[in-house]
Protein backbone atom coordinates (compact mmCIF):
# COMPACT_ATOMS: atom_id res chain seq x y z
CA UNK A 1 0.00 0.00 0.00
CA UNK A 2 1.63 3.38 -0.81
CA UNK A 3 2.05 5.87 1.63
CA UNK A 4 -0.33 8.75 2.70
CA UNK A 5 1.98 11.29 1.40
CA UNK A 6 2.39 9.81 -2.42
CA UNK A 7 -1.33 8.26 -2.69
CA UNK A 8 -1.94 12.31 -3.65
CA UNK A 9 0.73 12.54 -5.80
CA UNK A 10 3.57 14.96 -5.97
CA UNK A 11 2.84 15.05 -9.73
CA UNK A 12 0.02 16.93 -8.94
CA UNK A 13 1.58 19.15 -6.69
CA UNK A 14 4.09 20.02 -8.67
CA UNK A 15 1.64 21.12 -11.79
CA UNK A 16 -0.27 23.12 -9.53
CA UNK A 17 2.66 24.73 -8.33
CA UNK A 18 3.93 25.23 -11.82
CA UNK A 19 0.51 26.60 -13.44
CA UNK A 20 0.60 29.30 -10.37
CA UNK A 21 3.96 29.97 -11.32
CA UNK A 22 3.36 30.46 -15.32
CA UNK A 23 0.34 32.57 -14.14
CA UNK A 24 2.08 34.68 -12.14
CA UNK A 25 4.23 35.65 -15.50
CA UNK A 26 1.65 35.34 -17.37
CA UNK A 27 1.50 38.69 -20.12
CA UNK A 28 -1.62 40.65 -19.08
CA UNK A 29 -2.94 44.34 -20.75
CA UNK A 30 -0.75 46.68 -18.26
CA UNK A 31 -4.12 47.76 -16.59
CA UNK A 32 -4.62 44.63 -15.11
CA UNK A 33 -1.04 43.83 -14.21
CA UNK A 34 -1.03 44.95 -10.67
CA UNK A 35 -4.80 43.46 -9.97
CA UNK A 36 -2.86 39.92 -10.86
CA UNK A 37 -3.23 38.28 -7.81
CA UNK A 38 -0.22 36.37 -6.36
CA UNK A 39 -1.29 33.12 -7.08
CA UNK A 40 2.07 31.04 -5.84
CA UNK A 41 1.10 32.21 -2.37
CA UNK A 42 -2.98 31.19 -2.92
CA UNK A 43 -1.80 27.75 -3.59
CA UNK A 44 0.78 27.75 -0.49
CA UNK A 45 -2.11 28.94 1.53
CA UNK A 46 -4.15 26.19 -0.02
CA UNK A 47 -1.98 23.28 0.51
CA UNK A 48 -0.68 24.47 4.03
CA UNK A 49 -4.68 25.19 5.78
CA UNK A 50 -6.92 23.08 3.74
CA UNK A 51 -3.76 19.99 2.78
CA UNK A 52 -0.98 19.93 5.31
CA UNK A 53 -0.18 16.67 5.09
CA UNK A 54 0.43 17.27 1.68
CA UNK A 55 3.62 19.54 1.68
CA UNK A 56 5.05 21.35 4.60
CA UNK A 57 7.71 25.13 5.25
CA UNK A 58 10.11 23.58 2.76
CA UNK A 59 6.98 22.94 -0.08
CA UNK A 60 6.63 26.59 0.65
CA UNK A 61 10.22 27.47 0.71
CA UNK A 62 10.69 25.92 -2.67
CA UNK A 63 7.58 27.58 -3.94
CA UNK A 64 9.01 30.77 -3.26
CA UNK A 65 13.09 30.30 -4.64
CA UNK A 66 11.34 28.89 -8.04
CA UNK A 67 8.90 32.25 -7.83
CA UNK A 68 12.27 34.54 -7.01
CA UNK A 69 13.46 32.35 -10.18
CA UNK A 70 10.69 33.50 -12.22
CA UNK A 71 10.11 37.11 -11.93
CA UNK A 72 14.43 37.52 -11.18
CA UNK A 73 14.20 39.14 -7.89
CA UNK A 74 16.38 38.57 -5.15
CA UNK A 75 16.98 35.11 -4.68
CA UNK A 76 15.33 34.17 -1.27
CA UNK A 77 12.61 37.23 -1.10
CA UNK A 78 9.57 35.49 -1.70
CA UNK A 79 10.65 32.19 -0.42
CA UNK A 80 11.06 34.02 3.29
CA UNK A 81 7.83 35.45 2.97
CA UNK A 82 6.59 32.47 1.60
CA UNK A 83 7.99 30.60 4.64
CA UNK A 84 6.24 33.11 6.93
CA UNK A 85 3.18 32.72 6.10
CA UNK A 86 2.64 28.88 5.57
CA UNK A 87 4.12 28.91 9.47
CA UNK A 88 1.46 31.55 10.44
CA UNK A 89 -1.31 29.08 8.48
CA UNK A 90 0.02 26.19 9.50
CA UNK A 91 0.12 27.00 13.33
CA UNK A 92 -3.85 28.68 12.84
CA UNK A 93 -4.91 25.52 10.47
CA UNK A 94 -7.30 23.93 13.03
CA UNK A 95 -8.87 27.12 13.70
CA UNK A 96 -9.23 28.18 10.27
CA UNK A 97 -10.78 25.05 8.74
CA UNK A 98 -13.73 25.47 10.75
CA UNK A 99 -14.32 28.98 10.12
CA UNK A 100 -17.29 30.04 7.62
CA UNK A 101 -15.81 31.48 3.74
CA UNK A 102 -16.09 34.75 4.56
CA UNK A 103 -14.43 34.67 8.05
CA UNK A 104 -11.74 32.27 6.28
CA UNK A 105 -11.32 34.89 3.68
CA UNK A 106 -10.50 37.40 6.00
CA UNK A 107 -7.61 35.58 7.77
CA UNK A 108 -6.66 35.29 4.19
CA UNK A 109 -6.60 38.38 3.62
CA UNK A 110 -4.29 39.12 6.19
CA UNK A 111 -1.83 36.43 5.27
CA UNK A 112 -1.34 37.82 1.72
CA UNK A 113 -0.75 41.37 3.21
CA UNK A 114 1.83 39.68 5.68
CA UNK A 115 3.27 38.45 2.27
CA UNK A 116 2.99 41.39 0.38
CA UNK A 117 4.58 43.07 3.31
CA UNK A 118 7.22 40.67 3.96
CA UNK A 119 8.53 41.13 0.13
CA UNK A 120 7.75 45.31 0.47
CA UNK A 121 10.40 45.43 3.59
CA UNK A 122 12.70 43.03 1.64
CA UNK A 123 12.56 45.26 -1.45
CA UNK A 124 13.19 48.57 1.14
CA UNK A 125 15.76 46.43 2.67
CA UNK A 126 17.58 46.38 -0.80
CA UNK A 127 17.26 49.01 -1.71
CA UNK A 128 14.66 48.64 -4.96
CA UNK A 129 11.75 49.73 -3.10
CA UNK A 130 8.16 50.08 -5.28
CA UNK A 131 6.06 52.84 -3.49
CA UNK A 132 3.06 52.58 -6.11
CA UNK A 133 -0.15 51.85 -3.57
CA UNK A 134 -1.05 49.84 -6.23
CA UNK A 135 1.37 47.35 -5.35
CA UNK A 136 -1.48 46.31 -2.42
CA UNK A 137 -4.07 45.99 -4.70
CA UNK A 138 -3.14 42.40 -5.28
CA UNK A 139 -3.85 41.26 -1.40
CA UNK A 140 -8.16 42.03 -1.46
CA UNK A 141 -7.50 40.57 -5.38
CA UNK A 142 -5.89 37.47 -4.34
CA UNK A 143 -8.52 37.62 -0.88
CA UNK A 144 -11.33 37.54 -3.19
CA UNK A 145 -9.82 34.62 -5.39
CA UNK A 146 -9.91 32.31 -2.45
CA UNK A 147 -13.07 30.84 -2.61
CA UNK A 148 -12.38 30.09 -6.04
CA UNK A 149 -9.35 28.44 -5.19
CA UNK A 150 -10.80 26.47 -2.97
CA UNK A 151 -13.70 25.06 -4.73
CA UNK A 152 -11.43 24.96 -8.03
CA UNK A 153 -8.55 22.67 -6.31
CA UNK A 154 -10.79 20.60 -4.07
CA UNK A 155 -12.23 19.66 -7.34
CA UNK A 156 -8.81 19.16 -9.24
CA UNK A 157 -6.00 18.40 -6.58
CA UNK A 158 -7.44 16.19 -4.01
CA UNK A 159 -10.34 13.90 -5.75
CA UNK A 160 -8.35 10.65 -6.19
CA UNK B 1 -13.94 20.46 2.14
CA UNK B 2 -11.37 17.95 1.25
CA UNK B 3 -11.38 14.34 1.66
CA UNK B 4 -8.29 12.80 3.12
CA UNK B 5 -6.92 9.40 3.57
CA UNK B 6 -6.54 7.94 7.12
CA UNK B 7 -2.90 8.77 8.03
CA UNK B 8 -0.99 7.51 10.82
CA UNK B 9 1.16 10.66 11.14
CA UNK B 10 0.19 12.90 14.10
CA UNK B 11 -3.33 15.30 13.68
CA UNK B 12 -1.96 17.98 15.32
CA UNK B 13 1.59 19.43 13.31
CA UNK B 14 3.45 21.98 14.49
CA UNK B 15 5.30 21.89 18.12
CA UNK B 16 8.83 22.96 17.96
CA UNK B 17 9.89 21.24 15.10
CA UNK B 18 8.06 23.37 12.93
CA UNK B 19 9.37 26.57 14.39
CA UNK B 20 12.87 25.21 13.84
CA UNK B 21 12.01 24.69 10.37
CA UNK B 22 10.68 28.11 10.24
CA UNK B 23 14.19 29.17 11.49
CA UNK B 24 17.02 27.03 9.61
CA UNK B 25 14.50 28.10 6.39
CA UNK B 26 13.96 31.95 7.03
CA UNK B 27 17.82 32.15 8.05
CA UNK B 28 18.81 30.26 4.86
CA UNK B 29 16.91 32.68 2.78
CA UNK B 30 18.42 35.69 4.46
CA UNK B 31 21.79 33.43 3.90
CA UNK B 32 20.68 34.04 -0.30
CA UNK B 33 19.31 37.47 -0.14
CA UNK B 34 22.32 39.18 1.03
CA UNK B 35 24.65 36.54 -1.32
CA UNK B 36 22.59 37.12 -4.20
CA UNK B 37 22.46 41.34 -3.29
CA UNK B 38 25.86 41.20 -3.53
CA UNK B 39 25.98 39.33 -6.69
CA UNK B 40 29.44 37.24 -6.29
CA UNK B 41 28.68 34.15 -4.22
CA UNK B 42 25.46 33.23 -5.52
CA UNK B 43 26.46 34.17 -8.84
CA UNK B 44 26.27 30.40 -10.24
CA UNK B 45 23.30 29.79 -8.17
CA UNK B 46 21.27 32.23 -10.07
CA UNK B 47 22.57 31.02 -13.62
CA UNK B 48 21.58 27.85 -12.55
CA UNK B 49 18.45 29.03 -11.58
CA UNK B 50 17.62 31.67 -14.70
CA UNK B 51 19.04 28.75 -17.20
CA UNK B 52 16.34 26.47 -15.05
CA UNK B 53 13.07 28.68 -15.46
CA UNK B 54 14.12 30.09 -19.30
CA UNK B 55 12.41 26.96 -21.23
CA UNK B 56 9.14 27.43 -18.68
CA UNK B 57 9.04 31.55 -19.49
CA UNK B 58 9.62 31.07 -23.15
CA UNK B 59 6.84 28.51 -22.58
CA UNK B 60 4.53 30.71 -21.55
CA UNK B 61 4.55 33.29 -24.25
CA UNK B 62 4.75 30.66 -26.73
CA UNK B 63 0.78 30.98 -27.63
CA UNK B 64 1.04 34.56 -27.82
CA UNK B 65 3.92 34.87 -29.89
CA UNK B 66 2.63 31.93 -32.31
CA UNK B 67 -0.74 33.85 -32.85
CA UNK B 68 0.84 37.38 -33.53
CA UNK B 69 2.71 35.08 -36.09
CA UNK B 70 -0.51 33.42 -37.66
CA UNK B 71 -1.84 37.07 -37.40
CA UNK B 72 1.00 38.53 -39.49
CA UNK B 73 0.65 35.37 -41.91
CA UNK B 74 -2.45 36.50 -42.85
CA UNK B 75 -2.14 40.03 -42.99
CA UNK B 76 -3.56 41.19 -45.78
CA UNK B 77 -1.68 42.03 -49.73
CA UNK B 78 -2.99 45.35 -49.29
CA UNK B 79 -1.28 46.52 -46.02
CA UNK B 80 1.45 44.24 -47.17
CA UNK B 81 2.30 46.20 -50.27
CA UNK B 82 1.77 49.73 -48.26
CA UNK B 83 4.29 48.30 -45.84
CA UNK B 84 6.20 47.83 -49.19
CA UNK B 85 5.66 51.20 -50.33
CA UNK B 86 6.95 53.09 -46.83
CA UNK B 87 9.86 50.72 -46.54
CA UNK B 88 11.11 51.71 -50.12
CA UNK B 89 10.72 55.29 -49.16
CA UNK B 90 12.10 55.06 -45.54
CA UNK B 91 14.97 53.12 -46.77
CA UNK B 92 15.87 56.02 -50.12
CA UNK B 93 15.40 59.12 -47.38
CA UNK B 94 17.61 57.06 -44.97
CA UNK B 95 20.58 56.39 -47.93
CA UNK B 96 20.27 60.07 -48.81
CA UNK B 97 21.38 60.70 -44.98
CA UNK B 98 23.78 58.13 -44.99
CA UNK B 99 25.57 59.64 -47.68
CA UNK B 100 26.11 62.93 -45.73
CA UNK B 101 26.39 60.56 -42.34
CA UNK B 102 29.46 59.16 -44.38
CA UNK B 103 31.40 61.96 -45.19
CA UNK B 104 30.11 63.38 -41.93
CA UNK B 105 31.90 60.39 -40.23
CA UNK B 106 35.42 60.87 -41.79
CA UNK B 107 35.06 64.29 -40.61
CA UNK B 108 34.90 63.51 -37.20
CA UNK B 109 37.25 60.93 -37.13
CA UNK B 110 39.47 63.48 -38.60
CA UNK B 111 39.00 66.08 -35.80
CA UNK B 112 38.59 63.14 -33.25
CA UNK B 113 42.55 61.87 -34.22
CA UNK B 114 43.43 65.68 -33.86
CA UNK B 115 42.16 65.72 -30.16
CA UNK B 116 43.78 62.56 -29.63
CA UNK B 117 40.73 61.01 -28.85
CA UNK B 118 39.15 57.84 -29.91
CA UNK B 119 35.27 57.74 -31.22
CA UNK B 120 33.22 55.74 -29.53
CA UNK B 121 30.71 54.41 -31.60
CA UNK B 122 28.75 51.07 -31.63
CA UNK B 123 31.02 48.35 -33.45
CA UNK B 124 28.92 45.37 -33.10
CA UNK B 125 25.22 45.07 -32.20
CA UNK B 126 23.41 41.60 -31.45
CA UNK B 127 19.30 41.06 -31.98
CA UNK B 128 17.91 40.12 -29.04
CA UNK B 129 14.12 38.67 -29.12
CA UNK B 130 11.67 40.29 -25.85
CA UNK B 131 10.61 37.09 -24.05
CA UNK B 132 7.10 38.42 -23.53
CA UNK B 133 6.51 37.74 -19.80
CA UNK B 134 5.60 39.89 -17.14
CA UNK B 135 8.38 39.92 -14.97
CA UNK B 136 6.79 42.88 -12.09
CA UNK B 137 4.34 44.99 -12.64
CA UNK B 138 5.73 47.73 -11.47
CA UNK B 139 9.04 47.60 -12.80
CA UNK B 140 10.46 48.36 -16.19
CA UNK B 141 12.22 44.97 -17.09
CA UNK B 142 12.25 42.92 -19.96
CA UNK B 143 13.02 39.63 -20.25
CA UNK B 144 15.44 38.33 -23.70
CA UNK B 145 16.69 35.67 -25.30
CA UNK B 146 20.00 36.04 -25.02
CA UNK B 147 22.77 35.70 -22.66
CA UNK B 148 26.41 34.88 -21.44
CA UNK B 149 26.81 32.26 -24.09
CA UNK B 150 26.02 34.95 -26.67
CA UNK B 151 28.52 37.61 -25.12
CA UNK B 152 26.03 39.32 -23.53
CA UNK B 153 27.46 41.46 -20.01
CA UNK B 154 26.13 43.13 -17.08
CA UNK B 155 25.81 46.53 -18.09
CA UNK B 156 25.92 46.14 -21.46
CA UNK B 157 23.53 48.99 -23.51
CA UNK B 158 20.56 47.84 -25.36
CA UNK B 159 19.05 50.07 -28.70
CA UNK B 160 16.50 49.67 -30.73
CA UNK B 161 15.51 51.44 -34.16
CA UNK B 162 14.53 55.09 -32.87
CA UNK B 163 16.79 55.79 -29.20
CA UNK B 164 18.27 54.11 -26.51
CA UNK B 165 16.16 51.18 -24.35
CA UNK B 166 17.97 50.42 -21.68
CA UNK B 167 20.65 48.16 -20.34
CA UNK B 168 21.53 44.90 -18.80
CA UNK B 169 20.89 44.52 -15.03
CA UNK B 170 21.46 40.40 -15.31
CA UNK B 171 23.02 37.77 -17.83
CA UNK B 172 22.26 34.59 -17.34
CA UNK B 173 23.63 31.67 -19.74
CA UNK B 174 21.12 31.47 -22.14
CA UNK B 175 18.79 34.68 -21.23
CA UNK B 176 19.11 38.57 -19.84
CA UNK B 177 17.06 40.86 -17.73
CA UNK B 178 17.33 44.44 -19.18
CA UNK B 179 16.12 47.52 -17.26
CA UNK B 180 14.40 49.78 -19.50
CA UNK B 181 15.19 53.39 -19.36
CA UNK B 182 11.83 54.29 -17.75
CA UNK B 183 12.36 52.30 -14.61
CA UNK B 184 12.20 53.86 -11.58
CA UNK B 185 15.55 53.11 -10.23
CA UNK B 186 17.36 53.63 -13.76
CA UNK B 187 19.59 56.70 -14.60
CA UNK B 188 20.73 57.71 -17.74
CA UNK B 189 23.43 60.69 -18.33
CA UNK B 190 21.81 62.83 -21.58
CA UNK B 191 22.76 65.52 -23.36
CA UNK B 192 20.71 68.07 -24.56
CA UNK B 193 21.78 67.89 -28.47
CA UNK B 194 20.59 71.78 -29.59
CA UNK B 195 22.90 72.98 -26.39
CA UNK B 196 25.10 70.66 -25.41
CA UNK B 197 24.02 70.71 -21.76
CA UNK B 198 24.41 67.84 -19.87
CA UNK B 199 22.08 66.47 -17.17
CA UNK B 200 20.81 63.50 -15.59
CA UNK B 201 17.38 61.64 -16.92
CA UNK B 202 15.57 59.65 -14.43
CA UNK B 203 13.22 56.82 -15.60
CA UNK B 204 9.62 57.79 -14.14
CA UNK B 205 8.23 53.95 -13.56
CA UNK B 206 4.97 52.88 -15.00
CA UNK B 207 3.82 56.66 -17.00
CA UNK B 208 6.60 55.83 -19.09
CA UNK B 209 8.24 59.27 -19.12
CA UNK B 210 11.97 60.32 -18.33
CA UNK B 211 12.58 63.20 -15.92
CA UNK B 212 15.71 65.34 -15.54
CA UNK B 213 15.38 67.18 -12.12
CA UNK B 214 18.88 68.73 -12.05
CA UNK B 215 18.60 71.56 -14.87
CA UNK B 216 18.97 75.32 -13.28
CA UNK B 217 16.09 77.72 -13.35
CA UNK B 218 18.39 79.75 -15.73
CA UNK B 219 19.51 76.98 -18.41
CA UNK B 220 18.15 76.83 -21.66
CA UNK B 221 15.46 74.04 -22.23
CA UNK B 222 12.27 73.74 -24.26
CA UNK B 223 9.90 71.50 -25.09
CA UNK B 224 10.27 69.56 -28.24
CA UNK B 225 14.34 69.72 -26.95
CA UNK B 226 16.16 66.55 -28.51
CA UNK B 227 17.86 64.30 -25.84
CA UNK B 228 21.16 62.24 -26.61
CA UNK B 229 23.65 60.09 -24.70
CA UNK B 230 26.55 62.01 -23.23
CA UNK B 231 28.11 58.85 -22.85
CA UNK B 232 29.39 59.99 -19.78
CA UNK B 233 29.56 56.60 -16.74
CA UNK B 234 30.68 54.29 -19.94
CA UNK B 235 27.72 52.45 -20.21
CA UNK B 236 25.96 53.39 -23.45
CA UNK B 237 27.74 54.85 -26.32
CA UNK B 238 27.41 59.03 -26.68
CA UNK B 239 25.28 60.76 -29.35
CA UNK B 240 22.96 58.63 -29.31
CA UNK B 241 18.94 59.26 -29.33
CA UNK B 242 17.36 59.04 -25.75
CA UNK B 243 14.06 60.89 -25.58
CA UNK B 244 12.41 64.10 -26.54
CA UNK B 245 11.40 66.99 -23.88
CA UNK B 246 7.69 67.45 -23.65
CA UNK B 247 7.17 69.47 -21.01
CA UNK B 248 9.51 72.50 -19.05
CA UNK B 249 8.24 73.80 -15.53
CA UNK B 250 9.49 77.09 -14.56
CA UNK B 251 8.34 77.36 -11.47
CA UNK B 252 10.00 80.49 -9.65
CA UNK B 253 9.94 79.72 -6.45
CA UNK B 254 11.75 76.02 -7.06
CA UNK B 255 15.73 76.60 -7.62
CA UNK B 256 15.64 73.70 -10.18
CA UNK B 257 13.44 73.32 -13.42
CA UNK B 258 11.13 70.19 -13.90
CA UNK B 259 11.53 68.97 -16.92
CA UNK B 260 9.85 65.50 -18.35
CA UNK B 261 10.64 64.15 -21.28
CA UNK B 262 9.21 60.96 -24.00
CA UNK B 263 11.28 58.50 -24.55
CA UNK B 264 11.83 57.86 -28.17
CA UNK B 265 12.78 54.07 -28.09
CA UNK B 266 9.16 52.02 -28.66
CA UNK B 267 9.56 50.75 -24.73
CA UNK B 268 6.65 48.87 -24.70
CA UNK B 269 6.01 47.69 -27.90
CA UNK B 270 9.31 46.24 -29.46
CA UNK B 271 9.74 42.47 -30.31
CA UNK B 272 12.86 42.96 -30.43
CA UNK B 273 16.31 44.64 -29.24
CA UNK B 274 20.09 45.97 -30.18
CA UNK B 275 22.50 44.78 -27.30
CA UNK B 276 25.32 46.87 -28.37
CA UNK B 277 29.37 46.54 -27.83
CA UNK B 278 31.37 49.51 -28.37
CA UNK B 279 34.87 50.59 -27.46
CA UNK B 280 34.30 52.32 -23.90
CA UNK B 281 37.41 52.63 -22.98
CA UNK B 282 37.98 56.40 -23.16
CA UNK B 283 36.07 58.06 -19.70
CA UNK B 284 36.02 61.72 -20.29
CA UNK B 285 37.56 63.61 -17.09
CA UNK B 286 35.39 64.63 -14.63
CA UNK B 287 32.89 61.55 -15.19
CA UNK B 288 32.90 60.91 -11.80
CA UNK B 289 31.12 58.35 -9.81
CA UNK B 290 29.11 56.22 -11.77
CA UNK B 291 25.65 58.12 -12.39
CA UNK B 292 23.79 54.86 -13.36
CA UNK B 293 21.32 53.06 -11.36
CA UNK B 294 21.44 50.18 -10.14
CA UNK B 295 25.66 50.83 -9.83
CA UNK B 296 27.03 48.38 -12.74
CA UNK B 297 30.63 47.55 -11.97
CA UNK B 298 33.55 49.23 -15.00
CA UNK B 299 31.82 46.95 -18.05
CA UNK B 300 34.15 45.08 -20.08
CA UNK B 301 34.11 44.09 -23.12
CA UNK B 302 33.37 40.39 -23.30
CA UNK B 303 34.41 38.23 -26.25
CA UNK B 304 33.48 39.31 -29.78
Amino acid sequence: MARPRSSLGWGRIVTVTLAALVLSVLPLPGWLEPLRPDFVALTVLWFTLLSPRLTGLFYAWGAGLALDAFKGVLLGQHALALVVIAYVASKLRLQVRAFPPLQQTAVILALLWLNEFLVFWIDGVAGHEVTDWRRWLSVPVGAACWPLVTGLFARVVARR
Amino acid sequence: MTAHEPDSRPLLLGGPALGLRLIVLALMSAGLMVADHRQHSTARVRDWASAAVYPIQWAVQAPVQAWDAMRESFATRARIEADNVRLASDNLVLRLKLMRFESLEQENQRLRSARESTARVVERTLIAEIVRVDLDAFRQRVLVNKGTRDGVFRGQAALDANGIYGQVTRAGPVSAEIILITDSEHAIPVQVNRTGARTVAYGMGRSGLLSLPYLPQNSDVVAGDLLVSSGLGGVYPPGYPVGKVTNVLRDPGQPLLAVEAVPLAALDRDPEVLLAWFDNAVVEPGSGAEPEAPPVPAPQRVGR
